[in-house]
Parts: C-alpha cells; structure tokens; sequence
C-alpha cells in the first residue's frame, strides 16, 4: 500500500472520486454562477428594465411595469433608427458574403497547405486585431485630402465620388462622413467573420462530389451551381450571424464616420448616458436581440450551426 | 500533403486568374488601413490626414512617450488584461472539464452560455451589465471593467481547453491513478502539462481580446480610461494626431503578437480559428 | 478475487449481468468473450475506473467497491497502452514510483531491472513517440509491474500488433507471469489466445459468465451452445438430425477434429456413430483441411482433417464427394442452449 496515503490530498481525492456528482457540481459552480447570474442576470434585469419608463419630470425611473417605453420605440423617429441599423446590417452582409467567396473558394479548393496556413494566419491576424484602430484607419483613409480622395483626382474620378456623395441616403458631406463611407468600413472590420466559416463549410465538400458530378455530365459552372453552392450555403449563413448581429448593435462606426443619422447602437449608447433613459436604451437594445433570435432559428434550420 | 488530395486539387484545374486576383485584392484590403497608419505615425502635419504626407518626422514617438495619459491608460489595460486573462483561465478551465467529462443534461446549455457573451453583440453585454451595476447602486470602476472583460474571454479559453481535453485520451488519466496517484496529482503530473500549450495560447486569446476591447469597456467603466477608451476619446480631439496612431500601431503590435504566439501553441487552426469573436 | 453478483447497468443496458467468479492467488485467469459481452467492463470493475451498481468486489478478502484506484493494489495494462507522451520511457515506467515517493536511487535503479526484464535495456531515454508498437506494450507492462502489484490486468494488451509478434507476447507474458508469480487476469476476445495462455479462464455472453475453467474443460465439455461456438469452431446438432445420429433429440456438440470421414457404405466400429452427406465446400488451410458436408436429410457437419499425406489438390477434388463420416459416441457434449 501506499507510504502517502494518509495526506490530506488524497483523502480528500478519494471523498471526491465516491461521490462524483458532487464533484462535477464544485467543478460548474464558478463559471455557471459567473455566467448565470452576472451574465444571465445583467440580461435578464435589461428586458426588465424595458418594461419601465423615466418618468420626464424627475428625470428617474419609475420601476412599475408599462409599455410605454415600447410606444416611445415605435415612434418614426426611432423606427427610422432600427431601419436604418438593419438594411444597413443587410447590406453589408451581402456584400461580405459576396466579396468574402473568392477568397474561402481559393482556400478551399486550390491553396497548397501551406499557402493556406498562411492565408489563414493572414485573415486571423487582422480579426484579432484591434477593432478601434482598424476603424480609425479608415477616417484617415477616406478624409477629404486622404489617400482615396487623392487617387480618385488622379485618375481624374472625382466627378464621379462628387456624384455619389449627393445621393440622397448612401451620401453625405465628405466619404468619411457618409453611409457609403460607414458601409466600406462595415464591410472591411467584418469580413474576416465572413471568409471563416465560408471556408470551413467549402472544405467540408468532399473532392468526391465534384468529380462524380461532372462524371454524371455537368460543366464546371453547372457544378458551381449546383453542387459547390448549395453544400456551402450554411457556411454564408454562419457568417451572416456575424456580420449581422456585430453592425445592428455597432456605435462606433457610426460614430467615427456617420452623421446625426443615428444607429440603434448610438441610440442605446446616448439615452443611457446623460438622459438617464435606460429604459429606452434597453428597449432598443432589446430589437437587435429579437432580431438575432429569429435569425439565429432560422440559421439553425438551414444547418448553419454545423458550419461553425 | 495525401496523395489523393494533391491528385484531386490537379485534376479539378487550376484556379483562374480572376480566382487568384480577387483573392490577393482582398488581402489587401484587410491589410492596407494597417500601413496606411503605420504611414501617418510619420506625418509632419498635426491635424490632417492629406494624402501625399508633407513631410516624415520622427518626432511625435517623443511626444507620444512623454504623454502621461498615454501611460496611465497603458498601466490601465494592462492590470485589466492580466487579471481578466487569470479569471478566465479558471473560469474556462473549470467549465471545460466538467462538460468534457461527464455526460450530463446540461452539457449543451453550458457550451451555449459561455459562447453567448461573445456571440452576442458588444452593446448588449455591455449595457447589460452596466444596468445591473448600476441597479446593484455598485460604482464602476477596475473592477467592473474586468468583470465586463472576464465575462466574454472565458470562451476563449474555454474551447482551446477543451479542444485539447478531447484531444487527449482519457486512459492517461486513469493509468495515472491506477499507478497510485491521487486526482490531484494526476492534475498535477499528466493534465496540466498536456493542457499547458492550450492554456497559454487560450491565456494570450484572453489577453488580445480584454487589451482591445472597447465597446463593453465604454459601459462599464467609470472614469478610467483603457488604451482603446483613450484612443475613441482621442478621435473627436483635432490635435497632435499622429500620436493616436502611434498609439494605435502600439496596440496592433500588443494584439498581433499574443495572436501569432497562440497560434504557433496550438500549431493548427481549428482552436484558434473556430471560435471567430 | 472474487465477484459476488456483480452487475453494471447503463440505463437499460446491463453490461455486467450478476456476475459471481472467484480468481485464486497466482494464476493467470483470462476473461474471454466477444465485443460487448462486458468482460472488459469487469476488468474496470476490479481496477477502480468504474463502480458496480450491485454486487461486491473483494480482493483479498476487503470489499473494494469504495476505494478509487489508487488505492487498490491493483495495475492495468491499458489497450491503446497509454504511456504519457510528455515523458520519457524510464520517467513512465518509475511513475508509480515517484508517486510513492521513493528515492530517486532506488526508483532508477528498479527502472534499469524492469526495462531489462521486458528486453527494453538501454531505450530508457526515449519517448513513447519513437517506439514501435511491441515495445509501447513492454513499457506498459514494466509501467505496471514495477509496482508489485499482487494483481495485475491486462486489457486485451496483444491486440495492436501483428500476429508473429502476438504469438511471441504471448509465450513472454506466460513467462513473466510464472516467474513474477502474481496474478494476471486477461481480458481478450481471441479464444485461441485465452485456450494458450491462462490457467483458467471464464466465457462471457452478453453480461454473463456461460462457463469457467481450465483451457481444456472449456474446450472439451462445452456448457452450452453458444461457449461451443465461440471457444474453437464446433458443430451443434439438434432436433431430428440428434435424433438419427444419437437416438435421442437433445441438442449436442461434436468438434469437427474428432469426426473422421471415409468411403459410403465404410465399416462402423462399435462405440461409434455415424451419418452420410456429400461435401460442399472444401477450405485448404495448409497444416488441415476444413470440410462442410451436406448430411442426408437436413444439417451440415464441418470436418477437419490434418493433411498428412493428401495435397490441396487432392482435398480440393474432393468436392462434391459423397461420404460416410463417423466418430465416437463420447465426443458427443450435451449442451445447455439459449432459448
């Protein structure tokens, strides 16, 4: 028998191993009880808290339940906030998803592995990286006297960027202060989440599909249509959940490139603050939620999360 | 690489150009804003950002160092960084082995939960927890920004972990205590050198995330200002520009490198690369 | 050892089915059964990693349900070996050791006796990694048995390698264990294997013992159908055919070594039996022949016969034959069978 036997390690090992339950319950309570109740809880007490108003007088919040925080959300004013928040998500996520194919079918399909090492490092390394400064970037580049600007007047384009600042919408003063402006910037801090799952669900076509669907008569294209896209299809959509999710609830974008055009997340960010309104800020935080939950059942139904 | 695989890539053709172009068109795209700043930590001029630079100077990294903000906001992130990466080390750690070893009801539900702070947009974490800190009358400070940073990095750590824990085979552990060693000492002498490598590049995942986090830091703090507050306080502010930038290729280098070195750890992209943010 | 109506239930499934078996001190007990038939979860019984949701388990006479592994005097050889990639061969083998906390002069200096024991001298400074299969076994096994255990498990330790190098494992661990003198109890699903190796051993069906005894009870008086036919090829008869051949219906089992086959119509001599069919299929094995006959009326019976003086050609011709195959009364086996 064993000379340490009697150490307090492992009697206290061997009270563990008769009774595993327990030990499995020692083991979850710390991140269950951080996650459930800071995290769970935090959410929970801001979906209540959308059920309460301010009252405009006091200037405090009255903690009995109404729904006239929600009334207040669906005025016009702050309708336009969520449409505009959402088509612009929308749009991005096309063109995520768009620009994103390239690059995953080339992984996928052609890259040697170590060229897809490193094409992996290479999208990786960007996503990792700081969010804000990739953000900031962008108000330098697409400046007026900034190097886009330049290059357009060079080859002699400007006209045509003139043009499209003045369309109503997408427009605006200067291109780092225009929707067109935050949809690039959009487009560019996300896409990352776009190619990586595309990637993966590409990957998962087995080489054996391919061949035998051009063994069976179809062209390279007709393959493409047929066969590549719809297998990688729940790929888009997982990188959708992204792309989606991160512009509706996104206010330094707008904040670093828009205009007093606000997005739900300035929204929320700005009736906190100073206004006091959390009731407000929590109702409208609670759209892009709601938002997400349809979206993410609908993903699960179309097999996105096997993507993942 | 399998003979099959390089038989298959030959015969389903070669990429087109056009494949290659949009490929290498997008890779710049991600990369080209990082040089652009890189370039306008030289400029000359303070307030503007015109495209040809007037002139390259050396002068504002001076200016940069001897800026106390600077400083104070550097210390900051990085105290906030360590202790987040620390809880959720253990945090994660836990978690992962109790849903890797027992097959239990609520094994999916726990692998949702971690994922859902990540999962879910910045702002609502962030205003989340800042309406429960603030319903609690509790004050923000340190203190909340690392429960705010914590509450997200868990999952980092918490896949790379059980990634690993799956990847070694569980008659290790009970050879471990067949030959007379204790759970504690199995821990002790085969887990945690076979978790090591995760752990580390879960640690550095964990370490990048909190350093840039911004939008969850916004609500959560107080006063306090974290590198990536004092850069988003800078951008309304129209003087001595450069110096954000350099600040801002400080911060990319500070996350760039933990990434790389994760990455080698883990020498395979399916931990690092899974979980996206 | 002993098991007294031990059960392991998972949820409905009952992979260890009331299980009662006595091992005795220093014989090598083997556990033979096909996948699934719970032998293996028997040996995780005896070892610790599991707990029986009825029944007790006593090692020397102490009931060790209670106790976790280490602190059972028991060691494993695992299946896929399990040495621990991070250290070095005599750092694995010195394990149990080191967790004993003996010094490191003596740890060493048992590692150097262990290793030359299993013929693994002088690789002490490798990993795992850089051995090939036969060795990984013999760390495993130095791993476990530098620790003195009085029992010693072996899960069905041979199964990876080759078959020279299994037969050769096999004669070396039947070696080692009469010179250690502990008890080795072994599980494997290879009857021929079990038949070589052990002293005694116990057939498992589905969560139940069938049979326990020596090598040849075993083979020899079969208890039923289903320990005739997994413990060497056998033949089962029953029903009508029993009837024409022994007189009597009861199902009964003849090894197909001990029939002999000769020419229609052959002599009978008394104390045999007999019956007639044509053979269908002919199996040239190289040191025997396996035949199946048709018999007259309904059944088939396989034969094997040693090829002393005939050649796969001529066995091979032989198809299609009509025969006359005959054999003593006492190799019939009444057998017990499943419903």
């Amino acid at each position: 028998m064993n000379a340490a036997a009697a150490s307090p390690g492992r009697r206290l090992s061997t009270f563990f191993y008769q009774r595993p339950t327990l030990a499995l319950i020692l083991l979850l309570a710390p991140p269950l009880l951080w996650l459930g109740v800071v995290y769970l809880g935090s959410l929970f007490s801001l979906v209540v808290q959308s059920f309460f108003s301010l009252d405009g007088f006091t200037g405090q919040v009255v903690r009995r339940f109404t729904l006239a925080t929600y009334r207040d959300l669906f005025t016009p004013a702050n309708l336009d906030i969520v449409i505009r928040t959402a088509s612009m998500a929308a749009a991005v996520t096309v063109a995520a998803a768009v620009a994103a194919f390239p690059v995953a079918y080339y992984m996928a399909r052609y890259a040697s592995d170590r060229i897809k090492a490193l094409l992996y490092l290479g999208i990786l390394l960007p996503l990792w990286s700081s969010y804000l400064v990739r953000v900031y970037s962008w108000k330098l580049i697409l400046a007026k006297e900034g190097i886009i600007n330049w290059g357009l007047a060079q080859l002699r384009l400007d006209g045509a960027l003139e043009w499209m600042l003045g369309l109503p919408v997408i427009g605006g003063p200067s291109l780092s202060v225009s929707s067109l402006g935050m949809f690039v910037v959009f487009l560019y801090v996300w896409l990352p989440y776009m190619i990586l799952p595309i990637e993966a669900a590409l990957e998962r076509v087995p080489t054996s599909f391919i061949e035998a669907s051009g063994d069976l008569g179809a062209r390279p294209r007709e393959t493409f249509r047929l066969v590549i896209l719809p297998l990688a299809f729940p790929g888009v959509i997982a990188g959708s959940i992204f792309t989606f999710s991160l512009t509706l609830g996104d206010f330094i974008v707008p904040y670093v490139l828009g205009n007093s055009a606000l997005f739900i997340g300035q929204a929320v960010l700005a009736h906190q603050g100073t206004a006091g309104n959390i009731p407000l800020a929590a109702a409208f935080t609670v759209v892009p939620m709601a938002i997400m939950a349809v979206y993410l059942i609908g993903a699960k139904k179309a097999g996105a999360f096997d993507a993942l | 690489m399998p003979f099959d695989t390089a038989v298959a890539k030959v015969t389903t053709g070669r990429p087109s150009t056009g494949l290659k172009l949009a490929t290498a068109a997008v890779l710049l795209f991600l990369y080209f804003p990082l040089a652009i700043i890189l370039l306008f930590a030289f400029t000359t001029e303070d307030a503007t950002f015109s495209f040809p630079p007037p002139g390259l100077t050396l002068s504002w990294f001076a200016v940069a160092w001897n800026r106390s903000d600077i400083w104070e906001a550097l210390t900051l992130s990085l105290q906030v960084a360590a202790i987040t990466t620390v809880v959720a080390l253990v945090l994660g750690t836990l978690a992962a082995a109790a849903v890797h070893r027992t097959r239990f009801f609520g094994r999916e539900t726990i692998s949702f939960l971690v994922i859902l702070p990540i999962a879910l947009p910045g702002i609502i974490t962030g205003i989340a927890l800042r309406s429960a800190v603030s319903l609690l009358g509790i004050p923000f400070s340190f203190w909340t920004i690392v429960i705010g940073h914590a509450t997200f990095c868990v999952v980092v750590v918490y896949n790379n972990v059980l990634a690993r824990f799956r990847r070694t085979a569980h008659s290790q552990v009970e050879a471990s205590m067949d030959l007379g060693a204790s759970a504690f000492e199995t821990f002790r002498y085969i887990v945690l050198p076979n978790i090591a490598t995760a752990l580390l590049a879960g640690g550095m995942l964990a370490f990048a995330l909190s350093f840039d986090e911004v939008i969850v830091t916004t609500f959560t703090a107080g006063q306090q200002e974290t590198l990536p507050i004092w850069i988003f306080n800078q951008l309304t502010k129209p003087r001595q520009r450069p110096v954000t930038n350099i600040v801002a290729i400080f911060v990319i280098a500070a996350t760039f490198i933990p990434i790389l070195l994760a990455h080698r750890l883990t020498q395979g992209t399916s931990e690092v690369a899974g979980t996206g943010k | 050892m002993r098991f007294s109506h031990v059960s392991r239930a998972f949820g409905d499934i009952r992979a260890v089915d009331d299980v009662t078996l006595d091992i005795l001190d220093g014989e090598f007990f083997s556990l033979l059964g096909p996948s699934g038939s719970g032998k293996t979860t028997c040996l995780r019984l005896i070892a610790g990693f599991d707990h029986p949701t009825s029944g007790s388990i006593e090692l020397h006479g102490v009931e060790v349900s209670g106790l976790p592994p280490y602190e059972r005097d028991v060691n494993t050889v695992f299946q896929d070996y399990a040495l621990f990639p991070h250290m070095s061969v005599a750092d694995n083998v010195a394990y149990g050791l080191m967790i004993k906390k003996v010094p490191r002069p003596q740890r060493m200096q048992r590692v150097d006796d262990m290793l030359e024991m299993v013929q693994l001298s002088g690789l002490g400074g490798r990993r795992p990694s850089q051995l090939s299969g036969g060795q990984r076994q013999r760390v495993a096994l130095a791993r476990a048995l530098i620790n003195r255990p009085r029992v010693l498990l072996l899960d069905e330790p041979l199964g990876a390698l080759d078959l020279k190098l299994r037969q050769q494992m096999q004669i070396e661990l039947k070696a080692i264990q009469q010179r250690v003198g502990i008890t080795f109890v072994y599980v494997t699903h290879d009857q021929e294997e079990a038949l070589t190796m052990s002293d005694r051993l116990a057939v498992f069906n589905t969560g139940r013992i069938e049979q326990v005894g020596t090598p040849a009870e075993v083979y020899e008086h079969p208890a039923t159908d289903f320990v005739a036919g997994f413990v060497g090829v056998s033949n089962l008869v029953s029903g009508d055919v029993a009837r024409a051949i022994s007189g009597s219906p009861e199902t009964f089992t003849v090894r197909p070594e001990k029939i002999l086959v000769r020419e229609p119509g052959a002599p009978v001599p008394d104390g045999l039996c007999w019956v007639e069919g044509q053979i269908h299929d002919v199996v040239y094995l190289g040191a025997h022949t396996r035949y199946r006959v048709d018999l007259d009326g309904t059944g088939t019976l396989t034969v094997t016969q040693q090829n002393v003086d005939s050649t796969s050609m001529d066995v091979l011709a032989a198809r299609g034959r009509r025969v006359r195959l005959m054999w003593h009364r006492i190799h019939n086996r009444r057998v017990a069978t499943h419903a």
